[in-house]
């Protein structure tokens, strides 16, 4: 992996030590994805970039000085490199999944009102990135909500031109759950999104219901042959168990970044 | 000045053990930056090298046969949880580098581990009962997703200069970043001073 590292500060602008100071973010646009997760467009004036994959800390902080702190993975895409200034330079989404018994997504997700502010720092995370100048093909695996930084790659991929050739599989668990549903069902001609119902699929699906496995893996990823980069992103068991079985399969582990999240029970 | 969140209250579960910034967490999360590597006991060393040569090297059974401790920690991972006393069992690092010739300019180390994982943390903060070799977790082998067979346990830094699958500490006379470092996050990691990232 420290290869893989060098590899990465080679594609990215992004090598040089930053400091990434509190900033103030402004709610301009919010835009409620499923009954769970609301994506928010954030101007954040002094933004500096982000390359596609990365996330933020956002702070809370009640009127006596309590504050907490969580990070959100960034949906816009890569913005490094633009000219400082540019309106959408400074523009962010964040897709926010709200959390059980969470002490800030809900009020991230239902009280945040457009014109409030919050604080945030970022971004944060350059190991989890895919640059377009990369001509590897991309595997994405997305669990659940781990299609967020996902998302960034495909948007960047769009947004760039790039020519690699990109996949994404999304393991959900039902329609409902779907994020940027109406977006992938009219993909740009370069993506090609294979979509897993892990409880219940669409009205009238008569095809395949269930977790991600080697078998679905095998037939709907770049095979290890053509050497693709791939990112898998979701809840620690999907992501533990996506990952040992592309090692499995044959795909060389320093290829493969991960991104967890949630508890593992231990 | 902070930008009060009008309405928001929290949670408040606020604890003298929590570092600023952190949250209690009751679960162990998981996080990596790739595939959990597969270990084979039969061949797995753990050692100390310096300018390329191993200055001490231990075998699985060998490094079983040590005396262990077990402790208790509060662990913080920079992605903000907090895990209070957390039960470990392991080799104290003062045991693995007493009777080690080290130079006294030797001042730094980096761990280095399966998968290609490095970290770097000033020799110091290896001595004097606050870093181990673990293998046990909760009174059972430490998990692989955990960073089993062995990681480094050093409790007193944020989480992830506890390296997963730790393979060797090389120790040198000047500080080489590590992994993490390198992209993005803080040289040293202190929890109490929020040393997260860059700059900070």
């Amino acid at each position: 992996m420290t290869e893989a590292a060098d590899e990465v500060a080679d594609l990215a602008p992004d090598d040089v030590p930053y400091s990434l100071p509190w900033r103030v973010a402004t709610l301009v646009h919010r835009h409620r994805e499923t009954a769970t997760a609301v994506t928010l467009d954030l101007d954040v004036p002094g933004w500096r970039g982000a390359m596609a994959g990365q996330h933020v800390d956002v702070r809370l902080t009640a009127e006596d000085g309590y504050s907490a702190q969580r990070s959100y993975s960034l949906a816009s895409p890569a913005s490094m490199g633009m000219a400082a200034g540019d309106a959408t330079s400074e523009r962010i989404a964040l897709t926010v999944q709200v959390v059980d018994d969470g002490e800030v997504s809900p009020y991230l997700t239902e009280d945040l009102e457009l014109g409030d502010q919050v604080e945030l720092r970022g971004p944060i995370g350059n190991w989890f990135v895919w640059h377009p100048a990369d001509p590897r093909p991309v595997q994405l695996v997305a669990g659940g909500s781990g299609l967020v930084p996902l998302m960034s790659m495909v948007r960047t991929h769009a947004a760039r031109g790039s020519s690699a050739p990109q996949r994404l599989l999304v393991s959900v668990r039902s329609p409902d759950d779907a994020l940027y549903a109406d977006e992938l069902d009219r993909p740009s001609p370069a993506v090609e999104v294979t979509r897993v119902w892990t409880r219940s699929g669409p009205p009238g699906w008569t095809g395949r219901v269930g977790r991600v496995d080697a078998e679905l893996l095998r037939a709907a990823c770049f095979p290890p042959d053509v050497a693709p980069r791939v990112f898998v992103c979701g809840p620690t068991t999907f992501v533990e168990a996506v990952a040992d079985a592309l090692v499995d399969l044959g795909h060389d582990a320093d290829l493969i970044r991960t991104e967890r999240f949630g508890p593992t029970g231990v | 000045m902070a930008i009060v969140s009008r309405g928001f209250r929290g949670r408040r579960t606020t604890d003298p053990r929590l570092p600023p910034g952190q949250y209690l967490e009751r679960g162990f999360p998981v996080l990596s930056a790739g595939p959990t590597p597969r270990a084979d006991l039969t061949t797995w060393t753990f050692s100390i090298t310096a300018g390329g040569s191993t200055r001490a090297s231990w075998t699985w059974a060998e490094l079983q046969a040590l005396p262990a401790d077990d402790v208790v920690k509060d662990i913080h991972c920079v992605t903000k949880w907090t895990k209070l006393d957390s039960s470990w069992r392991g080799v104290s690092l003062d045991t693995l580098l007493d009777g080690v010739d080290i130079s006294s300019a030797e001042q730094f180390a980096l761990a280095h581990c399966d998968g290609g994982y490095t970290t770097n943390l000033p020799l110091a903060d290896l001595r004097d009962g606050k870093a181990w070799i673990a293998y046990g977790y909760d009174g059972a082998p430490l998990r692989p997703e955990h960073g089993g067979p062995a990681r480094l346990l050093v409790p007193h830094l944020y989480f992830w200069k506890s390296a997963k699958w730790v393979r060797s500490i090389e120790l040198g006379t000047s500080e080489t970043q590590g992994f993490w470092e390198r992209l993005g996050y803080h040289a040293y990691g202190d929890p109490w001073k929020e040393q997260r990232y860059w700059g900070d």
